[in-house]
């Protein structure tokens, strides 16, 4: 069953940066944008399984840092022209504290 | 509160390039609606001709499908042609009576074809060449009728009678000029395409001029009648002697017009609610009648639309190429010449080749080819980056190849690729993909065709070879940007030197600042541009500006190379490329420790440790406890040498004393692109000082340097900046060097493209020949490199260390 789960605190992740979160079915990457909007996507890239918490975030998307696909945020989705689809999760911020749905 | 209405007069290419331009950066700004006369979405008016000659269907042709219309909310009226405009009231009435108003209007009405006012030219079986209809029109005439009749041996013309002709009508071309395509040929070329498309079955008529459209008995066209009194059967006529902006609405609206919409540099009409694009406009007294320079039309006329206020429009340099199959030819510029200008040419008319570059003052200012094109996009883009040629002139009419300037297979001859011909090797696409995406997407750009096929997305060195399958491809469509007008990247108009000039002048210290000042149109740049204006800010503000972390690629952040599973690598400094056994033993010790899997010896003589997980990282380097070997960065990479006069019995110089001494100086340096440097003891050679950006070649009575040279994606040999006879003088021009670079170079740019851009001589002027400047640029580059701390020993200890740890699930 899943759950909210406490992670980290909304400053251990940099504003236009990632953390990585261990889990058993996968690496989370979880990031953060420079409107502190908070987003979680399976760690690994629809293109070749390339680490995404490692990119360069830049509006609500990111940039795969081995072949350079953008993944949105929001959706999992490959920007287009690429296609391609990432899991996401769910994740909130409260009282300064990062959840997430796992 | 309810958006302001933006309503366009006119369907075709250069209004929906305006809305798509528009789109792009102001999506929800305006409620738009679209008036087409024509019953289609919008198209690919230039594939008329392939459509015509049977070899594309209308359907490939359509560049925005209806549901590009829905998805981006625009209220389409198609078959409506918009009969009035009430400026007062701000409305347009369409000719079917629909009524809509608007804040702001774009007409983009296109052009006419010209009728030749000659008696019978409304007869039926006597149309233009324009649209889907004049189009469907002539295929049907083919079908029932033998004889036709062109009028203006123009591009046009010449398309239509191939096309014609290949659906099997006897075709004979009529013009009134001396030759053909007088106004894209000289003489010579002119004749030598007349031959060949003779050859093909075509009929000339040249200074002829026709007096009347005779009538048939069945009330269609049968004949036309020239005035020596020469009559020849006809049952179809096209006219394609010219057109006309078709500026009838704007006029009978009293929007002042002369040739053609007149409007400014901003694309505004006299009326200051209106702009205007495309065919149907006169900017500084020119109307345009092809798509590239429509297109740039579009994109200033865009930003103004949405506010940004930036972005002129100040005219253009076309080029055209004839879209006959089989038939090769170019022109662009000044291809006449006259006073004032060279030329240089090569004529075989046996070998249907002919060439004709036309020079002033060391620039290319036109030319014209025939029967070998592959490098007229070559030739087109050192017209328009205005580069001086005296350097490569000998070779210049040879083509690209020849100055050693193509990618890797040294191939340059697009137009002569097979379809499974491997384009881009990074990414396995062949040519024919390259080509059906451009067709069936309607792509323009080099970006678009990085997008859509990932072709010179990677290393780029195949970006020329798409630039020319574009060209081939798109015919006249294609516009070659000046290099240093190329916008940055998506987020912005401004071009690398825009941006660095503004940081500098401007004062500008984070990207916050230049983004904001330079109006980017989005929030936090991208990919592209946040590490390209990070260095930037910390190459001109050293010490003032920020580094900021996030707008660096993976690699400068973690200071480790990622490799494909997502590991990296650590690779330790080892000065020139000299080691000892206390390093060998810690490497030894700490890659037994982590299990290092992989250890290899470098291309740059260093040691690397591959597949080590990133939470290990910090661990080793500090059990390492030695410095970070900059594998990674864009940054001074490695110092190589040979083992010179330390040892060898040829050796000169001490080239490992020489080459340490270098790569302590420039320790911790970022740069526009990595940076390699080498020390040979003597001009043997061993360290291949002849492909670094920069190479020391010891000699008895001192070092040659030598600059810009590049052992990577494009071989270049470097070449010789001067001689000095000290080491303190080699480190002095080799830092001035890399100075000069650091304040000039564009981000990504090599030494070697560095100095292919600005010169060898620039170079030399600013430190070679005036002491006093190469000794200012030292100081900065020493000045900027001072305190700089090893980015291991930092990220070992303290708040760095963050980016390394992973994150666990914590109890409730
Ligand atoms: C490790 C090494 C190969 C080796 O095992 O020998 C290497 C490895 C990589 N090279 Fe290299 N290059 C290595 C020597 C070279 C050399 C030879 C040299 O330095 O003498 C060259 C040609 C010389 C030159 O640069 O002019 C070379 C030309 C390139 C290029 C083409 C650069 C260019 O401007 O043309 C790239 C791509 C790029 O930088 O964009 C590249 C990029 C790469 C990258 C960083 C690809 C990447 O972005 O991930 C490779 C990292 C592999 C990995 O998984 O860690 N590597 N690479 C060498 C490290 C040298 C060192 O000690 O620092
Ligand atoms: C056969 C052919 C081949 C060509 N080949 C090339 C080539 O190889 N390279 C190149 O660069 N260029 C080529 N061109 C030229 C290129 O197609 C034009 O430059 C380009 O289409 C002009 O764009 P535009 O938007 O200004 O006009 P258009 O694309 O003509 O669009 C104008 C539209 O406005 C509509 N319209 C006009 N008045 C009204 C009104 N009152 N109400 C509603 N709608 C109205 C028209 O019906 C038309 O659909 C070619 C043209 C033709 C015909
Ligand atoms: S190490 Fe260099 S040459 Fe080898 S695969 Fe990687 S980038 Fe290509
Ligand atoms: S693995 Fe992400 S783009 Fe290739």
């Amino acid at each position: 069953m899943s759950d909210w789960k406490k992670i980290c605190t909304l400053a251990d992740i940099p504003r236009l940066g990632a953390r990585v979160v261990q889990n058993a079915g996968g690496d989370i990457a979880v990031f953060r944008t420079a409107a502190d909007e908070v987003f979680a996507l399976h760690d690994k890239c629809p293109h070749k399984g390339g680490p995404l918490s490692q990119g360069i975030v830049h509006g609500k998307r990111v940039t795969c840092p081995l072949h350079g696909m953008n993944i949105a945020l929001d959706s999992g989705d490959a920007v287009a022209p690429d296609v391609g689809h990432c899991d996401k999760f769910a994740v909130k911020v409260d009282g300064g504290d990062v959840y997430l749905k796992i | 509160m309810s958006k302001p209405k933006l309503v366009m007069v006119g369907n075709g290419m250069a209004g929906v390039r305006t809305l798509e331009e528009l789109f792009k950066i102001a999506p929800e700004m305006y409620d738009v609606t679209v008036f087409g006369a024509e019953p289609h979405p919008n198209y690919n008016r230039i594939l008329l001709s392939p459509v015509l000659a049977g070899e594309m269907k209308v359907q490939d042709i359509i560049l925005n499908d209806h549901d590009w219309y829905r998805e981006n909310h625009v209220n389409l009226h198609l078959g409506k042609k918009v009969a009035k405009i009430d400026r007062v009231k701000r409305q347009v009435i369409a000719e079917d009576g629909t009524v809509e108003s608007y804040d702001r209007l774009l007409l983009a009405t296109g052009s006419n074809p010209f009728m030749l006012p000659v008696p019978g030219n409304h007869l039926p079986g006597v149309i233009g060449y324009r649209d889907i209809a004049d189009t469907d029109a002539m295929i049907d005439a083919a079908k029932r009728h033998k004889h036709a009749v062109v009028i203006g041996g123009g591009l046009l013309g010449l398309e239509a009678a191939n096309g014609l002709k290949l659906r099997g009508m006897d075709v004979t071309v009529v013009h009134l000029g001396p030759w053909l395509l007088e106004r894209q040929l000289d003489e010579v070329a002119g004749k030598m395409l007349q031959k060949s498309l003779e050859d093909r079955g075509l009929n000339f008529l040249l200074e002829k001029q026709t007096e009347a459209l005779i009538e048939g008995e069945s009330g269609r066209v049968a004949a036309v009648r020239f005035k020596d009194g020469m009559q020849i059967p006809a049952e179809l006529v096209v006219m394609a002697a010219g057109i006309r902006p078709n500026t009838a609405l704007a006029e009978s609206s009293g929007i002042y017009c002369n040739r053609g919409i007149v409007v400014n540099d901003t694309l505004q009409t006299y009326d200051p609610k209106i702009y205007a694009v495309g065919e149907c406009v006169a900017h500084r007294g020119i109307a345009y009648g092809l798509v590239a320079p429509l297109f740039e039309q579009a994109k200033v006329c865009a930003n103004h639309l949405a506010n940004y206020g930036i972005g002129r429009y100040t005219g253009s340099v076309t080029s055209t190429k004839l879209k006959v199959t089989g038939i090769d030819l170019f022109s662009a510029g000044d291809y006449m010449g006259g006073a004032g200008t060279e030329e240089i040419v090569l004529n075989d008319p046996a070998g249907g080749v002919y060439k004709k570059l036309v020079i002033k003052e060391n620039k290319l200012v036109g030319g014209v080819l025939y029967g070998d094109t592959a490098d007229g996009p070559w030739y087109f883009q050192l017209l328009k980056d205005g580069k001086d040629i005296h350097e490569i002139r000998d070779h210049l009419l040879f083509g690209q190849s020849t100055v050693g300037d193509v990618g890797h297979q040294g191939q340059n001859k697009a137009a002569a690729m097979s379809d499974e011909a491997e384009v881009c090797g990074c990414n396995g696409v062949k040519k024919g993909t390259i080509v059906r995406a451009i067709k069936e997407k309607g792509l323009f750009t080099l970006d678009d065709v990085k997008k859509h096929t990932k072709a010179a997305s990677s290393c780029g060195s195949c970006a020329g070879l798409c630039e020319q399958i574009l060209a081939s491809t798109l015919g006249g469509a294609y516009q070659a940007t000046a290099s240093d007008k190329k916008p940055m990247c998506g987020c912005t108009e401004h071009s690398h030197e825009d941006v660095r000039r503004a940081i500098r002048e401007r004062e500008l210290t984070s990207i916050k600042a230049v983004t904001e000042f330079m109006e980017w149109t989005t929030p936090d740049g991208c990919e592209k541009c946040r590490p390209a204006l990070n260095y930037y800010l910390i190459s001109t503000w050293p010490h003032l500006a920020a580094d900021d972390p996030q707008s660096r690629f993976i690699n400068e952040r973690a200071h480790a190379n990622i490799q494909k599973d997502g590991t990296y690598s650590v690779v330790p400094q080892i000065l020139g490329g000299v080691t000892s056994v206390e390093q060998l033993r810690k490497i030894a010790d700490v890659a037994e420790k982590y299990h290092v899997p992989t250890i290899k010896v470098t291309g740059g003589q260093r040691i690397d440790l591959l597949g080590v997980k990133k939470d290990d990282l910090p661990k080793m380097w500090a059990d390492l406890g030695m410095p970070s070997g900059h594998a990674y960065g864009k940054s001074i990479r490695t110092v190589k040498t040979c083992v010179g006069a330390e040892h060898c019995r040829f050796g000169t110089q001490r080239s490992m004393d020489m080459g340490i001494k270098l790569e302590k100086m420039l320790f911790g340096m970022w740069s526009p692109h990595k940076v390699k440097l080498a020390v040979s003891g003597c001009p043997r050679n061993c360290a291949e000082s002849g492909i670094k950006d920069v190479g020391v070649i010891g000699v008895d009575s001192g070092y040659e340097i030598y600059v810009a040279g590049n052992g990577g994606i494009k071989t270049e040999v470097a070449q010789f900046l001067v001689k000095v006879e000290s080491d303190e003088a080699v480190m002095e021009y080799t830092g001035a060097f890399l100075q000069l670079y650091r304040e000039e170079g564009w981000y990504l740019e090599r030494t070697c493209h560095y100095v292919h851009r600005v010169g060898l001589e620039h170079v030399k002027s600013k430190v070679v020949e005036d002491a006093e400047n190469r000794k200012a640029l030292y100081a900065r580059l020493l000045d900027s490199l001072k305190g700089v701390k090893d980015p291991w020993a930092e990220r070992v200890e303290g708040e760095l260390k963050r980016e390394f740890e992973m994150l666990a699930v914590q109890p409730a």
